[in-house]
């Protein structure tokens, strides 16, 4: 940077941070889509309402429909989708092969395989009742809508704009994951190419041989590219770093270490029914504060600034707090004894209610589909 | 600028240096080209210059190379960012982000500039490239000129002294190569920034080079110069200086318009005659394709086009890049898609028939030669298209003798040059003996030599009765080879006659010899050459 340069920024930057964010890349901060979806998927993980479940899909698939722009990632809700029925179909299956919930009112009543000693406890085949294939039914539907979360923040959340917005420290980890990201699309183009090429040559073998010739020309191909993306890299100044002393390296790292384990036992007391919430909070909170403090020592490692970095402005705030409203409103609801009726009883069976706290929570996050802005590409 | 201190380049394993006792200086401002024929080093030269060599690449540097002061012994490339910008020869290969202005934007995030600075550096940039319009493009949606210009420019905003470009329009037809050379023209007399270029299409560079610098390889050290000195004696010269010599021209002309002034004498020694091809026999036709439509989904590629080869023609597609070649190429041959429209090639549809049969019939050798080996040996591919084919055992591999001689049986096929893999692709193409054959840019990354080699093949392919085709943007590489050229524009056949004819009245498509002796019908050296023989 020359003196120039420099005298130049600091006599623009004040006028700049009073300006508001700059046009030009619309949309929403990728991170606030992930705080809705993550929030809406909280509140699917700890019900097994089918009401309610179907309530939470029908808000995320109103608000990826009215929002989605018209991207490759755009399209991952509907894989998303399929995916979920078929954890449904697999759920069900997996019941009626090896049953697991008693009930009185059986179905089917298939021939049970008789298994040796050892296997005692496992089932093969025998009676199908009605109480755990609704049991089975509730839970494939709970993962479902659940993928349906993920797939609607993988479809609204660009996720490079993802990745560019991660913390300097984690840089290095992002850019491999771009760099990931477009090499599966260049190793389609390329298969194709060499499969034509070499249809050039009128070679019908087929089997291991075939896919041997496949592979050996593209998988170069890949390596060849991989290491011009590198020396490209290097030579615009990638993994340029500052010097850090030890002490807050090591530091970093315990920060990091610590907050991460404090994140991960937090968001499973969160996510399991059965855990007790009371202590899952404040583990969450403790380690991601922990974990933030670490990513910002660690980013003194990395001498890097941000070209028009996303901004976290008051559309951002009402998204992410539309989605953690819902699953604040499912977590009160089973705190203030609404428990029976977040998980309908199955044994005996009984007609699912909807929960009105709940629900109320649920419909806020369709906040999006109103206030967001639409990504212009 | 940039100052090389007998630097001398060994790659691991390898028996001999690439570059030996290299003294050279480039000053400040100079726009400085390095020529030189297939690997004699060119690369190895530029890559040393911001440590790429041998920092990346491993090898042995001997000696010191100094950039705006700092040694690259002690500033590897990352450190060497702000003072050096690398442009290779696939732009797209470079690319990190997805979006024109974030690729721009990248070298400056990397050494951590403040956020105003980028935004004003990129708005200069793309002001100064040409490509304001494509700031929110996404890169792969970009033309083959338009990518190069963002490489030139994600290099240019962390402010480089020295830009280091490889073969920066070795991929471009001529349009898009005015478009980046212009671009070029205009830092170097504007910001003064130091280029170094490497470049096999000294037609298209050599009139704005400030100095050449020729390796001349096989480790005997550069020769650098005045442009019109240094290429005067080199194998590697444009056509406009192979005529200046020709001619007697001291010094040599490096532009058109400088040669045109001092070719008045000649056109005049010249008047009257006629370039002596021989009329090619009459024979059947062989191929002939009728309203041929290739759709790639809302886009036509091809449109209607209407093409009859005879046998033993030597016919050159030309047009911009996109404008439909390679998929009129692969719609001929059969392999590739055709929506309507018929093709017959010697009697048969290609596409009805079996890809062994197909072969037989039409071969194409495609634009990467190397999407059609897969062997680990050339030994092995040479038989493996033996037995493709039914040959007798060694078939291949004497067709491959008869292209280029003495390659290494035992080599892997990624480690031959350019030239030499293009030739091994050929020979597994030619060896089905195909009545039509079919090429798709086949001149990228050939030197002159290479070139002049390659069309004297396919000019003897073709007196034995073969239909050789060609799609190329190389516009001296088709008035060496073409006998006829066939003008695509947006998928339309929009000119179709003898080369002599449709080459030279077109202003972007007229070889420098047709430009410098206009309205006289002359395209290459070697005809006038040949006629100025016939002369008292």
């Amino acid at each position: 940077m020359t003196e120039h340069d420099r005298r130049a920024a600091t006599a623009i930057r004040p006028r700049r941070r009073s300006s508001p964010r700059p046009a030009g890349r619309g949309g929403l901060h990728p991170a606030a889509w992930w705080l809705w979806a993550l929030g809406l998927g909280t509140a699917a993980s700890r019900t097994t309402n089918p009401l309610l479940l179907g309530l939470i899909a029908v808000v995320t698939g109103y608000v990826v429909a009215s929002r989605r722009t018209d991207t490759p990632w755009a399209r991952s809700y509907v894989v998303f989708l399929r995916l979920g029925l078929v954890v449904i179909a697999i759920r069900t299956l997996l019941h009626v092969v090896f049953g697991g919930v008693g009930g009185t009112t059986v179905l089917v009543d298939l021939p049970q395989m008789p298994l040796p000693r050892w296997a005692a406890g496992v089932r093969l085949g025998g009676p199908v009742t009605a109480e755990g294939l609704v049991t089975a039914l509730y839970d494939g539907l709970r993962l479902a809508v659940l993928l349906g979360c993920v797939g609607a923040a993988n479809a609204l959340a660009n996720p490079k704009r993802l990745l560019r917005s991660l913390p300097a420290a984690l840089y290095e980890v992002s850019v491999a994951v771009v760099v990931a990201l477009t090499v599966a699309p260049q190793l389609i183009v390329s298969a194709g190419a060499v499969r034509r090429a070499q249809r050039l040559r009128g070679d019908a073998s087929r089997g291991p041989r075939a896919l041997r010739r496949l592979l050996v020309p593209v998988l170069t191909d890949a390596l060849d590219r991989s290491l011009a993306l590198a020396a490209a890299m290097d030579s615009r100044g990638y993994g340029r770093t500052g010097t850090v002393p030890a002490v807050i390296r090591r530091t970093t790292g315990a920060l990091l270490l610590t907050g991460l384990l404090g994140l991960c036992a937090g968001a499973y007391g969160l996510l399991d029914i059965g855990g007790p919430s009371m202590i899952a909070a404040p583990l969450l909170i403790g380690g991601a504060l922990l974990a933030g403090a670490g990513l910002l020592l660690a980013a003194r490692r990395v001498p890097r600034s941000r070209y028009r970095p996303d901004r976290w402005r008051a559309v951002e705030v009402l998204v992410a707090a539309s989605g953690l409203t819902a699953a604040a409103a499912v977590l009160a609801t089973g705190a203030l004894g609404g428990a029976a009726a977040l998980n309908p009883s199955t044994v005996p069976l009984a007609m699912p209610s909807l929960p009105v706290l709940a629900a109320a929570g649920v419909l806020v996050a369709l906040l999006p589909a109103f206030v967001a802005p639409v990504e212009t590409p | 600028m940039i100052r090389f201190e007998d630097v001398t380049v060994t790659y691991a394993g390898a028996a001999a240096p690439v570059l030996r006792d290299v003294d050279l200086t480039v000053p400040e401002g100079e726009l400085c080209v390095v020529v030189g024929r297939t690997g004699s080093g060119k690369s190895t030269l530029l890559r040393a210059v911001n440590g790429l060599v041998p920092h990346f690449t491993g090898g042995r540097l001997r000696g010191r190379v100094l950039v705006g002061g700092r040694d690259t012994r002690t500033h590897p490339p990352r450190e060497l960012a702000d003072v050096v910008g690398l442009v290779g020869q696939d732009p797209v290969a470079g690319f990190v982000s997805d979006v024109v202005e974030d690729e721009l934007a990248y070298a400056m995030e990397s050494l951590g500039l403040p956020e105003a600075v980028m935004r004003r550096r990129v708005e200069e940039t793309l002001d100064l490239l040409g490509i304001a319009e494509l700031r929110t493009r996404a890169l792969p949606t970009l033309s083959g000129g338009q990518q190069q210009r963002v490489a030139i420019g994600a290099a240019l905003t962390a402010q480089p002294s020295v830009l280091v470009l490889d073969e920066p329009t070795s991929a471009l037809d001529p349009g898009a190569a005015e478009e980046v050379l212009a671009a070029l023209h205009r830092l170097v007399h504007d910001l003064g920034v130091t280029v170094l270029i490497a470049e096999h299409r000294l037609e298209r560079v050599a009139q704005f080079a400030d100095r050449i610098v020729w390796l001349p390889g096989g480790g005997e050290p550069p020769v650098a110069g005045a442009p019109a000195d240094v290429l005067a004696g080199s194998p590697v010269a444009p056509p406009v200086v192979r005529l200046g010599r020709l001619a007697g021209w001291r010094p040599p002309a490096l532009s058109v318009r400088d040669a045109r002034r001092l070719a008045a004498p000649l056109r005049d020694r010249l008047a009257g005659l006629v370039p002596d091809g021989p009329a090619p026999p009459p024979s059947a036709v062989v191929l002939d394709a009728r309203g041929v439509v290739v759709r790639y989904q809302a886009v036509e590629a091809v449109r209607a086009a209407d093409l009859r080869v005879l046998a033993g023609e030597r016919v050159a597609i030309m047009g911009r890049n996109g404008s439909g070649k390679s998929s009129l190429l692969w719609a001929l041959q059969g392999t590739g898609r055709r929506h309507a429209g018929e093709v017959l090639a010697a009697g048969e549809d290609p596409a009805l028939l079996k890809p062994a049969q197909r072969r037989r019939v039409v071969g194409l050798v495609p634009q990467q030669p190397a999407d059609l080996l897969y062997a680990e040996t050339v030994d092995d591919e040479c038989a493996q298209a033996d037995r493709e084919t039914a040959s007798d055992p060694g078939a291949t591999r004497a067709m491959l003798d008869g292209l280029v001689a003495g390659i290494d049986g035992a080599t892997h096929p990624r480690d031959l040059s350019e030239g030499q893999r293009l030739a091994l692709a050929l020979a597994v193409t030619l060896v089905a003996a195909p009545r039509v054959l079919l090429l798709d840019e086949p001149t990228r990354g050939l030197d002159y030599p290479g070139k002049a080699a390659l069309a004297r093949r396919l000019r003897e392919l073709a007196n034995g009765g073969t239909a050789v085709l060609l799609a190329t943007h190389d516009v001296e590489f088709a008035a060496e080879y073409a006998a006829r050229v066939v003008l695509l524009a947006g998928g339309e056949v929009i000119a179709d006659g003898p080369a002599a004819e449709v080459v030279t009245s077109s202003p972007v498509f007229a070889p420098q010899v047709a430009k410098v002796l206009a309205p006289q019908p002359w395209l290459t050296v070697e005809q006038v050459e040949h006629a100025l023989a016939g002369l008292p």
